[in-house]
């Protein structure tokens, strides 16, 4: 073949076309995304004019917004003066003036640093759990935090929650001593008895003895002082630890073929979700102290939270019922056939499975509990919703004022709650095994 | 010569009550027993001994004294000199009231929005995710309260809606007006409806409880027997068609079952709307309601029908594609496509979320204590525990109703989604 037999070769290739303007480009996403038939063409323009009605009287107002003002009256006068009559502007002056009030309640304001450091160390402490790369040994620091939330929260001497750790201690070794001789079971009753021996005849006056030969303490804070988000993040973080655990034991005791643990089971789940939670918070507050011993009292924050937990771990039970449900048998018998005992099959075959099938409804109930713990107000604490809102509409300066304290509280609850489902759609992702 | 599976004939040791599987279930619940028995004893031996304490008794005698507190939203007769047992009954139905209406609507806005939020108008799905977020992340009380704020510091007091001489003289409009061709008023102090009136009533039954209204009865019963009549039409048309291929056209006698008998009685009956009329300085006539009332519902309704906007969506993406497109391959318009092919097969996957988004609901009006709604938290766990200082007869009879309304509602719709579930053979 000679050269002369191709008559022409392009040596560079022509730059492409851009496609017809009908074709592709934003009319074409328009026509395909907004207008592709009549109905379509009648619920954008509905959603046109809904997006409009939103911005007009949005805008305006967000736009007029007063950052520096004392009362509600001089930040309408700024808005007039700057706007005109008739106008109107938000008045973030309030958030301005009473956010510490938002997040802190009416806990001392030179201690602040103690529920922020607290805060910190919860995210140091919740990395390894969260997060499968952190370093293992915070784990050890995840166990240790809530001696060291509380010591910081609620101040007093530093005895009390190391002695409460002594008797985790005590566990510890009772198990490790007995665990040859007795086998597994008996060590760890005899260990859970020997520690609550000591928590209840020891504890106290070991605190008290330590705390008279080495005085350690900061300043206490009675927990009426506490408000606001901190308490709503106090109950909601230690609610929503607390009841994990127990929701899987209440799950498990449903499952289970012994009539007794599965009839209690079944009837504590079915009591605790067919009651609503203000009738729990209400027995908080006004009927524990019929079933408790005489002239035993303790801290409304802490009876709160043991309804909130089993409130929540109720749920949870329900959830992870079904996750262990939607297990295939074949799963359960291959443990068996493996010669797993119950708890070995539990640990390494079952839980992991349905606890992954159930991410989405732990961490949807995991938000509706810190949504909820807003229902503490009626118990007379001081949650950022009501409590606080109230304190601050009630106040001569601020009477009035709706939408800047209500945008406020709901903005912070949005980032939470919007954060962990956003975590769960990462964790179910990252858990995903089957490749479709 | 001993076989494997001979059991061993050595004699009982106590260590097998923990080792040896077949007894080790039996040990377990029988410790479980003993201590949920201790606990028990030990709680009821504290509740008694408080009592003592206390000098109080456990008895439910107060619900027969006089209440002696009024209640504004009342739908059986109640006044101030009533038992305390009865103003727990109006409490109980205005709990059930705002529990019914609440599902109804929320149903109704959740599926709307669970739909549109899976429509292909890219506008229309943002708007309805920005929605679903927002009000599935922030507090239910939020936005009560919102709502009744909103509701009674930001509408027109009623002297607003008058029209003074000088101003009709002048040709000025009032400051606020009413909607719907003045038939809808919303003040600061409520809402204003038209209220239903017959000029004919058939007259009222006495039950010494209660009073039935026998012209409502009447009416339930000709809806009831209209939609019966119906169904059997229905079904005649379905056996036609089977028989011949060719489905009898039903819409019009259908229209006329179901409204035909019902518009008549109406009309004999002398229906007329009453509307709400500014006198003085407030309105009078038709029905008010309080916004403590129209607070609760919106806010319950919105918030709800986030949740259910979500199933919703989760039930129709759960149908595989292969089942739509069979419809389409077998020629089925996309209508007939959605009724008789996805919706069918949804519910099944909608039905038991749904059931509990209901009892949530239903749950969630005790939330009306944050807008002083008189439900049953408000009287009988509110007010009447308040001035008895009966808690513990209180609480636990409220927490009795609300367990019993709980399971019937989630039986009852057990009873339904049994009858659409998957039959396995």
């Amino acid at each position: 073949m000679t050269k002369s037999a191709v008559s022409f070769v392009r040596q560079q290739m022509l730059p492409a076309v851009t496609p017809p303007t009908a074709a592709a480009g934003p009319l074409r996403w328009m026509q395909e995304n907004l207008f592709s038939s009549p109905l379509n063409v009648v619920l954008t323009l509905l959603g046109v004019l809904l997006v409009y009605l939103l911005a007009s009287g949005a805008a305006p107002w967000l736009l007029n917004s007063v950052w520096t003002a004392n009362s509600l009256g001089e930040c309408r006068d700024i808005v007039i003066a700057s706007a005109g009559e008739g106008a109107t502007g938000a008045c973030w002056a309030m958030v301005r003036e009473r956010w510490h009030q938002f997040l802190f309640g009416f806990y001392p304001s030179d201690l602040y640093w103690r529920p922020i450091l607290a805060l910190v160390l919860l995210f140091v402490a919740l990395a390894p759990v969260l997060f499968a790369g952190a370093p293992r040994i915070l784990l050890w620091g995840t166990m240790a935090y809530p001696f060291v939330a509380f010591w910081l929260l609620w101040g007093g001497s530093i005895w009390s929650p190391l002695v409460v750790v002594l008797g985790f201690v005590i566990l510890g070794l009772v198990y490790r001593t007995l665990n040859g001789r007795l086998g597994a079971p008996v060590a760890t009753g005899l260990g859970i008895v020997a520690a609550v021996v000591f928590w209840l005849v020891l504890d106290a006056p070991l605190a008290a003895a330590l705390q008279s030969v080495i005085p350690l303490s900061i300043t206490e804070v009675e927990s009426d002082q506490f408000g606001g988000f901190l308490l709503a993040i106090t109950i909601g973080v230690t609610a929503i630890s607390m009841s994990l655990p127990i929701g899987i034991l209440l799950a498990l005791g449903r499952q289970s073929d012994m009539f007794i643990v599965k009839t209690l089971s079944v009837g504590f789940i079915e009591f605790i979700r067919g009651v609503p939670l203000i009738t729990l918070l209400f027995t908080a507050s006004l009927l524990l102290q019929y079933f408790l011993p005489p002239n035993t009292s303790f801290d409304l924050i802490l009876r709160v939270i043991i309804l909130v937990t089993f409130f929540a771990a109720a749920y949870i039970a329900e959830v992870i019922r079904g996750g262990l449900a939607a297990l295939p048998s074949g799963q359960y018998e291959a443990a068996d056939a493996l010669g797993l005992d119950y708890w070995q099959a539990q640990r390494h075959i079952i839980l992991p499975q349905a606890l992954k099938i159930s991410i989405p409804g732990i961490v949807s109930t995991f938000i509706g509990l810190f949504k909820d713990t807003t229902l503490v107000a009626f118990v007379g604490l001081m949650d950022p919703l009501k409590g606080i809102t109230q304190v601050v509409r009630a106040d001569i300066n601020w009477k009035g004022i709706y939408w800047e304290p209500y945008i406020f509280v709901g903005a912070i609850f949005f980032v939470f709650c919007f954060g962990m489902s956003r975590y769960s759609m990462y964790l179910e992702r990252k858990l995903k095994t089957d490749h479709r | 010569m001993a076989l494997a599976t001979d059991t061993p004939k050595d004699s009982f040791r106590l260590s097998m009550l923990i080792y040896d599987t077949r007894f080790r279930s039996i040990t377990i619940q029988v410790v479980v027993l003993a201590l949920f028995v201790a606990a028990l004893s030990w709680l009821l031996n504290n509740t008694v001994q408080n009592l003592e304490a206390k000098g109080r008794s456990f008895d439910f005698g107060f619900l027969w004294q006089r209440a002696g507190y009024d209640i504004a939203q009342q739908l059986i007769p109640y006044t101030n000199d009533s038992s305390h047992g009865r103003a727990m009954f109006v409490g109980l139905i205005n709990t059930l009231v705002l529990a019914f209406f609440g599902c109804i609507f929320a149903t109704f806005l959740g599926v709307l929005v669970g739909v549109l939020r899976l429509s292909k108008n890219w506008l229309i799905g943002r708007l309805m995710t920005v929605y679903v977020e927002v009000f599935r992340n922030i507090p239910l009380l939020l936005w009560i309260l919102l709502s009744y704020v909103i509701l009674s510091e930001t509408m027109p007091a009623p002297r607003d809606f008058r029209v003074t001489d000088e101003m009709a003289a002048a040709g000025q409009a009032p400051a606020a007006s009413m909607y719907l061709f003045d038939s809808v008023a919303v003040t600061n102090r409520g809402l204003d409806l038209p209220a239903p009136l017959l000029t004919r009533p058939l007259g009222v039954v006495d039950l010494g409880f209660i009073q039935l209204n026998i012209s409502v009865l009447v009416f339930l019963a000709i809806v009831g027997a209209s939609l019966y009549a119906n169904s059997r039409l229905l079904a005649r048309a379905r056996r036609i068609q089977e028989a011949t291929g060719v489905r009898p056209s039903t819409m019009w006698k259908s229209i006329g079952l179901i409204f035909g008998p019902a518009v008549v009685f109406l009309i004999a009956l002398g229906f007329h709307l009453e509307y709400p009329e500014l006198k003085g300085f407030n309105f009078v006539g038709g029905i008010q309601v309080a916004h403590s009332f129209t607070a609760l519902l919106i806010a319950l309704v919105l918030y709800t029908a986030a949740f259910i906007a979500e199933i919703v969506r989760a039930g129709i993406l759960a149908i595989s594609k292969g089942q739509s497109e069979a419809a389409f391959a077998l020629g089925m318009q996309p209508g007939r496509t959605m009724n008789l092919i996805i919706l069918p097969q949804a519910l099944r996957v909608i039905i038991p979320p749904l059931i509990s988004q209901y009892l949530n609901l239903t749950k969630n009006t005790s939330l009306g204590i944050a807008v002083s709604y008189l439900d049953l938290r408000g009287t009988l766990g509110g007010i009447t525990l308040n001035q008895t200082g009966k808690e513990l007869e209180c609480m636990l009879l409220m927490m009795l109703i609300y367990l019993t309304i709980s399971l019937i509602i989630s039986s009852l719709m057990n009873v339904y989604n049994r009858s659409v579930q998957l039959k396995s053979r």
